[in-house]
């Protein structure tokens, strides 16, 4: 092995829970229920599942931009040797847009169409790090160029509406970096744009990854994405994370069912292949079944799945699974749970 | 020989445009649709791909016949449809029918199933109520779907389900030809296979026409038997799926094929030559649309536009490289 030193972790989640109450505290979703997982500083990971399994819930709970009615009931968040669960919303405003930064789906209603593009690339710069007068003009055409904005000078006099959907998205890009994030949280950052304009900006990304350093957890349910930006990917189902790993060894060797389902589920490209459908709708996470929560709709289910929810199983060091097949004690608790 | 179940020659559509000013004056027109030659056979898919602007949804419209053609023709079953009146029309819109892409916004909230799936059949058909119900539970059956769904509102069921019903409704009046426009691209990945299974069976049952449109390179390419490329109201490139995704021969499609996201982590990296957006279609560049972001530009597609050449049995370029 070579000496080289692991970079320290930057994220650590641990058994986050985020319930959403309602008919005051009479009816609680489990949104996020029990999820832990680690970040290293300069690594990508992909946070993948369709919609309603809680993977925006877990990225909002990071910023604590929580809606109204859901709270974090459990668990902890640790970011950069800092406890986030227990800051207070003022403490929060310092980290958001200086040291974690979000890109969200829909561009145009991440920006102010009131407001120019110098006004909301500088705002972070401004606030957090409290640049003024013609460095803070410098610093916003550094950034519109290192987003690949041409005639930055110029572009930043202008307004949301004069920009096309690829470049108002690279804007918010700009915008993300503009405080110096060591985090970045896209969720699904490429859903709105054309396949050669994401083909683009996902280049872009990986070219400010590496200029920077900066980590990235993408929310996507396009496990393309995952395969082209991603070290680590985390499937979730129902809000839990039922597969956690590399994702060269997620997709050689998929563990859980509906990664192996989901996996199959990808059309590729030149290839007739007839694709696999996983069967059944998502789960409504007000009523789930018993047990697993993937069982209803798993090719592979035994008795015990719709009996008892199975636990994390490790594949290796940094490779864990939720399903009773891969627990090494499958058998005993099988056969105790029968009887 | 039988003419093809579609055909459409020549054809082109300009929307006028106007300046955003007070007085509003004439700017020119906006170029949505150029020159546009393909044909859908009876049972086949024909996918029509490229990005957003290029005109593929304006295609949709002309064959739905929701806008007027500017030049060229479209002849469905042997007959211009443009030339359709009184009862043939109605026989022509009865045969052709059309899904979208958000289930959420093309279902009426305040209609049952029964009766959004039994429309066209009311409009269409004077069946007695009973027959129309029969009909109405078939089709859903068709696409997966239970009787007792008959009852329920769209608010009722997932973005799966919903497109389930928007398909049945198309496909309820013994339809020959199915405009899917980006059918797939709202659902989630798990849902999105099942809709594509179901389709292809439907078309192996029902020998129903598709054309397919759509962004992502992977799923046209899997459901289609051919494929045709637009970039900027052109036909760029059109060929048999498989010779398509082996050999694509259009620096554009090329280029699609690089920015199409990989199946696994270990398929190689390549970067994207393209540069720049799509070009407003208000004043087109001159020449080869394509030039003014293609790698391989040449001076002579700035000046001259390329014709359209069979470079291989059913395999059609419009570029100055072949």
């Amino acid at each position: 092995m070579n000496e080289m030193r692991m970079p320290e972790m930057l994220l650590q989640v641990r058994d986050l829970q985020t319930h959403f109450t309602s008919f005051g505290g009479s009816r609680v979703v489990k949104a996020v229920d029990g999820i832990s997982f680690d970040l290293r500083a300069g690594e990508t990971l992909g946070l993948v599942g369709e919609s309603g399994c809680g993977k925006t819930t877990t990225c909002l709970s990071i910023v604590g931009l929580l809606p109204a009615g859901a709270r974090i009931a459990g668990g902890s968040i640790r970011f950069a040797g800092e406890e986030l669960t227990t800051k207070t919303q003022a403490e929060m405003r310092h980290i958001r847009g200086r040291a974690i930064a979000m890109i969200l789906q829909d561009p145009m209603a991440s920006l102010n169409p009131l407001f120019s593009i110098f006004t909301q690339v500088s705002e972070p710069a401004y606030y957090h790090q409290k640049i003024r007068g013609r460095p803070l003009r410098e610093r916003v055409k550094e950034l519109l160029h290192s987003v690949r904005i041409p005639s930055g000078a110029q572009r930043m006099r202008e307004y949301p509406h004069q920009m096309s959907g690829g470049m108002r998205q690279r804007i918010v890009g700009a915008i993300a970096l503009s405080g110096g994030p060591k985090l970045i949280i896209a969720d699904e950052p490429t859903t709105n744009l054309d396949v050669t304009i994401q083909a683009q900006y996902l280049d872009l990304l990986k070219d400010l990854q590496e200029a920077t350093g900066v980590a990235i957890i993408f929310v996507t349910h396009n496990l393309g994405i995952v395969a082209r930006m991603c070290d680590a990917m985390a499937v979730m189902y129902a809000g839990r994370i039922v597969e956690h790993g590399p994702v060269r060894d997620l997709f050689n060797a998929p563990k859980h069912p509906y990664t192996r389902a989901l996996l199959g589920s990808i059309t590729k490209l030149g290839s007739k292949e007839p694709i696999y459908a996983i069967p059944g709708q998502p789960p409504n996470l007000a009523r789930l079944p018993p047990g697993c929560a993937f069982q209803p709709r798993c090719a592979a289910a035994l008795p015990i799945c719709a009996m008892q929810a199975p636990g994390i199983a490790r594949h290796g060091p940094e490779w864990t699974a939720r399903c009773w097949h891969t627990e090494s004690v499958t058998k005993e608790i099988h056969d105790a749970a029968i009887a | 020989m039988t003419p093809p179940l579609l055909e459409v020659v020549g054809l082109q559509k300009y929307f006028p445009a106007s300046t955003g000013s007070l007085f509003r004056r004439k700017a020119g027109w906006v170029r949505a649709v150029e020159a546009m030659d393909f044909t859908v056979g009876e049972g086949e898919t024909l996918g029509l791909i490229g990005e957003s602007g290029c005109g593929k949804t304006t295609t949709a419209k002309l064959i739905l016949l929701q806008e007027r053609p500017t030049a060229g023709t479209i002849h469905f079953a042997g007959t211009d449809i443009s030339a359709l009146r009184g009862a043939q029309l109605m026989e022509y819109r009865r045969q052709v029918q059309v899904v979208f892409q958000d289930p959420f916004s093309s279902l009426s909230p305040r209609m049952r199933v029964k009766d959004i799936v039994a429309e066209p059949l009311e409009i269409h058909t004077d069946q007695p109520r009973a027959e129309r119900e029969e009909r109405v539970a078939h089709v859903l059956h068709l696409v997966g779907l239970q009787r007792d769904v008959m009852e329920l509102f769209p608010h009722e069921f997932s973005g799966g389900q919903r497109q389930r019903v928007a398909i049945a409704r198309a496909l309820v009046t013994d339809t020959r030809l199915i405009v899917l426009d980006e059918p797939v691209s709202a659902l989630d990945v798990s849902i999105r296979a099942q809709i594509m299974i179901t389709l292809e069976q439907l078309q192996q049952e029902l020998g129903v026409s598709y054309l397919f449109i759509g962004h992502d390179l992977a799923t046209v390419a899997h459901i289609s038997h051919r494929i045709a490329v637009m970039y900027l109201g052109q036909l760029v490139e059109m060929a048999d799926s498989l010779e398509m995704c082996t050999h694509p021969l259009h620096p554009y499609t090329q280029a699609l094929f690089i920015a199409a996201l990989p199946a696994h982590p270990d398929v190689p990296y390549e970067r994207l030559a393209l540069t720049g957006e799509i070009p407003s279609a208000l004043a087109p560049p001159p020449g080869c649309r394509f030039h003014t972001r293609c790698p391989r530009a040449m001076p002579r597609c700035a000046e001259e536009v390329p014709a359209r050449k069979e470079v291989a049995p059913g395999h059609m370029v419009a570029c100055h490289l072949y």
